[in-house]
């Protein structure tokens, strides 16, 4: 079955979404995804969309679902690199996703990452 | 029906030259005053229509004027009543190209057939009806040629005034002029969004003080477009709020606690550089 490949970082796990999601694969990847936190221990997660393009309401609330999911597991979640299309549908949908944190790409997600992780200051291997 | 066809259309082609010279000056009576058209074009675009009229009348009967018989005739209508609407003239002086044509044919419709009483109103109440089609047509295309101007300008002006322009390495400002309906929005949020994309800005700055009033549906389109913003990685700072816009979000009892707002496009252009990190120094004196 089709898959959205979760990817490890250090103590971050990287999901880059890059076909289409349709619901199954939201579904699969959520279930993957609170997996992968817990078996890896992940401290944060970024899940790139800027491949996204089209987005309705089920796909917009499952990014919520997943983020708040993964903050529950304590692991920091940042969505980056979302299309103005698409970001615009979701606030025309009312689904501006509150307490989902946002970054402009990888990059920008990560340093936003590091930065609340030292801000925390307590990571498991952070004494590197 | 045929028989109506080959009289009109006979005494078009027999009389051209005498029909152009009265239409000439019935249009001339008519336009008096306005002084915008020349002599020589009058009669030009009347000469050029009348045989275009004579070749359709012929050819393809008064039936039906929106067929493919009459084509020359309706382009010539076309490009005319295009070109005037474009020179600012109104309706009426335009329609009047095609109605003024009326008195010069019935004259001659007369002339021809002042024994025959019953035919002769068949053929008047007949051309009427013809005339009546172009000059109708010819509105039309006015109105559609007006509209096409006016729909252009709207376009023009939602492009304009909405620009977004860099203040400094990640930080855009998007000055808002004038009222603020979905349609500008749509737009604006569309523009800053790109050029958030285009930049990598991470801080925007969205200036009010232009925008006259602000009531809950403007408010709710500025708190969309922030949100929007956010869902791409940037942060949004209102700014350029006067005292009386102040006052009336509180008495609309609008919710902007989510979106940092500050008095003036400086205020806030001095928050968005202490985010990014940068800041400005005074340079000492030598």
């Amino acid at each position: 079955m089709e898959r959205i490949p979760i990817l490890k970082m250090n103590e971050f796990l990287l999901v880059s979404i890059q076909v289409d999601m349709h619901d199954r694969l939201a579904m699969t990847l959520q279930d993957d995804l609170t997996e992968r936190i817990v078996r890896d221990h992940a401290r944060g997660v970024l899940i790139d969309i800027s491949s996204l393009e089209i987005v309705d309401s089920f796909i917009g609330r499952m990014i919520g679902n997943i983020a708040a999911m993964s903050r529950v597991l304590d692991a920091e979640t940042v969505v980056v690199g979302m299309r103005p299309a698409v970001a615009i549908t979701l606030v025309e949908l009312g689904l501006s996703l509150p307490g989902v944190r946002t970054s402009l790409n990888v990059d920008k997600g990560m340093e936003l990452l590091r930065s609340s992780m030292a801000a925390v200051g307590t990571g498991p291997d952070d004494d590197r | 029906m045929a028989n109506h066809n080959s009289r009109l259309a006979h005494i078009v082609r027999t009389h051209e030259a005498g029909i152009v010279a009265d239409w000439v000056k019935e249009q001339l009576v008519a336009t008096k005053g306005t002084e915008r058209l020349r002599d020589s074009e009058v009669r030009a675009d009347c000469q050029r229509f009348l045989s275009l009229f004579s070749s359709a009348l012929q050819s393809a009967g008064a039936d039906d004027v929106m067929g493919p018989g009459w084509l020359g005739v309706r382009e010539m209508l076309d490009e005319l009543s295009r070109a005037r609407a474009r020179a600012g003239f109104t309706p009426a002086e335009t329609a009047t190209f095609v109605f003024s044509l009326k008195q010069p044919l019935f004259d001659r419709l007369r002339d021809d057939l002042a024994s025959d009483g019953k035919r002769l109103a068949d053929e008047v109440w007949y051309t009427t009806g013809l005339i009546d089609r172009l000059g109708l047509y010819t509105t039309e295309v006015y109105q559609k040629s007006r509209e096409e101007v006016i729909l252009r300008q709207q376009q023009d002006m939602l492009e304009l005034s909405t620009p977004v322009v860099q203040l400094s390495e990640g930080i855009l400002a998007l000055p808002l002029i004038g009222t603020l309906d979905s349609a500008r929005t749509q737009v604006v949020m569309e523009n800053l969004l790109q050029r958030i994309v285009d930049t990598g800005a991470a801080i925007a700055i969205i200036d009010i003080t232009g925008v006259p009033t602000v009531d809950t549906l403007v408010a709710q389109h500025l708190l969309k477009t922030v949100a929007a913003a956010r869902l791409m990685g940037a942060d949004c700072i209102i700014s350029g709020i006067r005292p009386q816009i102040a006052q009336t979000i509180v008495h609309l009892g609008v919710e902007l606690n989510t979106v940092v707002t500050k008095a003036t496009l400086a205020d806030a252009f001095t928050i968005a550089l202490d985010r990014s990190g940068a800041m400005i120094v005074r340079r000492p004196k030598a």
